[in-house]
């Protein structure tokens, strides 16, 4: 076969799965990029108002707003804030799963996959039953009946990470907890026969074995984490008091879509496209950087 | 050769749709005298009076025009603007004749949704209470016929005044002296439960001070909200959300709902509540020991302007049956059948003589008809007001006062920045 006979086989094969690409996921970018370059509001949409090409305006809108940067700095630390808790948690849990005995650990993976599995709005309100002020259990618990932790900027943000990292670690504990017991019990045997501590095993060996699954579900972590909508929507009855505890997506929703300004709600999809890649690509860079195979 | 074929691709693309998709209800042009007219009205917590009532109106509609069917549908009050946006883009899932809002109205109409009704024909239309009709108007044309009106007064607590033996507040200022007394000598409760989401509680504050959200000057709107006499009244009402009357931690989150459930909950002395809260209220712990009085404005017997909030109904614009649709209004819209929704659901007639008809028969209903009589306000009347509205910009504004975020002089003219901004839009 010849080479260009063999690019038109892969090709072939590649094709269903392009065309699903396609129409999934650039025909709607196109689309949010096209908007995002108009003045389209409701009337734009339902044929009251003639369009009107703004180019760039929408961003400069959107970039020239002093909130779009407070919000963009909330989100990006509370997405942080949630990514190294979530990982934290999910990797203390795996390895506890590895060294416990069978029934604690099935006891974990249910109660895990229990949370794992709860809608994210039904977890929101739980957890604001568990926290009311008057009524809630933790309150009675502590005995601090009246305190509202949806009031203060920091409870309120400290209290919706917590929601976050209760429903997302399930999914890193499992993934970790796979790849832990995938290291070959050779490599192990060899470190233990040369002498090494259980830390130093920890670190040099197992650590740089699960390097790849670890950088998976981090970036998977960062991509859900920054676009957090429910847990805040809901928790903070829309973005918390006088806006304070406003994220990117939330505000996107407010600022744009219920406001009918689907161009400027556009612009900030995109911007957020752009930050999620930027991100992505960095890491895939310093990955390739070290070494690494994906 | 493969990027070429995707730029190709991409290119062509662009080229067959270079620009987001437009959709248009165009008035059909016809006018056809049979068939089926669709309806939308609200569903409630309690339909039944009120499906009742309908019906006995869509048969004496059908009774009276052969051929015609009468299809009502109710639709959700929450995802009432979802509903009505697909209506507006696609026709044939719009009906013909439609409950909504008033504050939902300049929207809807600039969106092309409704069309603009002729009332001049209709002899019962002079009985309008005008300020209400108002509420219907959209640079002075009429689209849609008031159905009912709602209005807010002042609940307080019968028992609760007895027992400190204190008097129901005369003006505005004495509403905080007393609400501070109450929490005073009772710490436990709310002097008055005033949300700092409750935007038409705290809009007759601005109102009786002389202020305004916004002035229109030959249509073109201008926010007012940072003049002496709007920040005199904003600074009366944040001044309600402090520790020593609503404190910030309780009251700074809620709505109007969430404000009137205080009240409920017997843990307020005090509230601004509507004529349609009265069968909540009245099935909760304040059952029996509250008294309802107008809203006092700036000046002993004065009363503060409410906001007018109520329904209209009104005919779509891509109606294929405008006669039949504007008279199927008139008649659900008529004094019979709004004095039979007064009876079945308690709403307010929009008709002032119908309004002193229900009142005199029913004393509870007398603040919110002398508040009527003494004039109601609005919301401004521009498609701007929705965009204000959904990105909360009063309510943050309140927020932002009663958490010390920012001073009344700040927060007001940032609020009247963001206003301004979108009435320019």
């Amino acid at each position: 076969m010849t080479a260009k006979g063999q690019g038109r086989t892969a090709f072939a094969y590649l094709a269903p799965a392009l065309l699903v690409l396609g129409g999934l996921l650039a025909y709607p970018i196109y689309q949010l990029v096209l908007i995002s370059l108009y003045d389209y509001g409701q009337e734009q949409v339902s044929g009251g108002a003639p369009l009107t090409f703004l180019g760039l305006g929408n961003y400069q809108a959107l970039l020239g707003d002093r909130q779009f940067w407070t919000v963009l700095g909330q989100t990006v630390a509370f997405a942080a804030v949630c990514v190294v808790g979530t990982l934290l948690v999910g990797a203390f849990l795996a390895i506890l799963a590895t060294r416990v005995r069978t029934w604690v650990r099935m006891t974990l993976f249910l109660a895990a996959l229990g949370a794992w599995s709860t809608p994210a709005v039904a977890g929101s309100t739980i957890w604001l039953f568990l926290f009311d002020a008057n009524f809630g259990l933790v309150n009675e618990v502590l005995g601090i009946q009246g305190f509202s932790w949806t009031y203060d900027k920091w409870t309120a943000f400290g209290l919706v990470a917590a929601q976050v990292i209760w429903c997302s670690f399930p999914f890193v504990m499992v993934t970790l907890y796979a790849g832990i017991k995938a290291i070959p019990g050779e490599v192990l045997e060899a470190a233990a026969l040369d002498g090494a501590s259980a830390f130093r095993t920890a670190w040099s060996v197992t650590l740089p074995l699960l390097r790849p699954i670890i950088l998976v579900v981090t970036i998977q972590s960062i991509i859900w984490d920054f676009k957090v909508f429910t847990q805040i929507y809901v928790m903070t009855n829309g973005g918390g008091i006088a806006g304070r505890n406003l994220v990117l997506n939330v505000y996107a929703y407010q600022q744009a879509f219920a406001a009918s300004e689907y161009g400027l709600g556009a612009a900030i999809g995109v911007v957020m496209t752009v930050l999620l890649l930027g991100i992505t690509m960095f890491y895939l860079r310093a990955l390739r950087r070290s070494g690494e195979v994906l | 050769m493969r990027l070429k074929t995707i730029v190709a691709v991409l290119g062509v693309g662009a080229v067959v749709a270079c620009a987001p998709v437009q959709s248009g209800p165009a008035s059909s042009g016809t006018d056809e005298q049979t068939g089926q007219l669709r309806v939308w009205l609200f569903d409630e917590v309690n339909r039944g009076p009120k499906e009742a009532v309908v019906k006995e109106a869509v048969s004496e509609f059908q009774a009276a025009h052969s051929g015609v069917t009468v299809d009502v549908q109710y639709i959700q009050v929450a995802s009432r603007a979802e509903r009505f946006k697909a209506a507006f883009s696609d026709q044939k899932s719009a009906p013909d004749v439609a409950e909504f809002g008033n504050t939902d109205l300049a929207g809807f109409v600039s969106a092309g949704g409704f069309s603009e009704l002729d009332l001049n024909g209709w002899e019962e239309s002079k009985d309008l209470v005008p300020t209400i009709l108002d509420t219907a108007k959209v640079d002075g044309k009429t689209y849609g016929v008031p159905w009912f009106v709602g209005v807010r007064a002042l609940y307080y607590r019968t028992d609760v005044f007895d027992e400190l033996g204190i008097d129901v507040p005369e003006t505005l200022d004495e509403i905080a002296t007393t609400a501070r007394e109450i929490r005073q000598k009772k710490p436990e409760m709310i002097g008055i439960s005033a949300g700092g989401k409750y935007l038409f509680a705290a809009l007759p504050y601005i109102w009786a001070q002389g202020g305004d959200i916004a002035k229109a000057d030959g249509g073109k709107f201008t926010a007012t909200i940072d003049s002496a006499e709007a920040k005199a009244g904003v600074a009366k009402y944040t001044e309600l959300i402090k520790d020593d009357i609503c404190p910030p931690a309780t009251c700074a989150g809620n709505g109007g709902d969430a404000s009137v459930e205080a009240f409920r909950a017997g843990k307020a002395a005090m509230t601004i509540g509507g004529d349609f809260n009265r069968k909540s209220v009245d099935a909760s712990s304040a059952a029996g020991k509250y008294g309802v009085v107008p809203l006092p404005g700036k000046d002993k017997g004065s009363i503060a302007p409410a906001f007018a909030g109520g329904n209209l109904l009104g005919v779509m614009k891509g109606t294929q049956r405008k006669t039949l649709a504007t008279e199927f209004t008139q008649l659900l819209a008529s004094k019979k059948y709004q004095q039979k929704m007064y009876t079945a659901m308690g709403n307010l007639p929009t008709f002032a003589d119908v309004q002193q008809q229900v009142s005199d028969s029913d004393k509870f209903l007398e603040p919110f008809t002398k508040t009527l009589q003494s004039g109601t306000r609005f919301v401004p009347v521009t498609p701007a007001w929705a965009k204000i509205d959904a990105q909360a910009v009063v309510p943050t504004m309140i927020q932002e006062i009663v958490t010390g975020a920012k001073d009344v002089d700040t927060a007001t003219a940032d609020a009247a920045k963001t206003m301004n901004a979108a009435f320019t839009s």
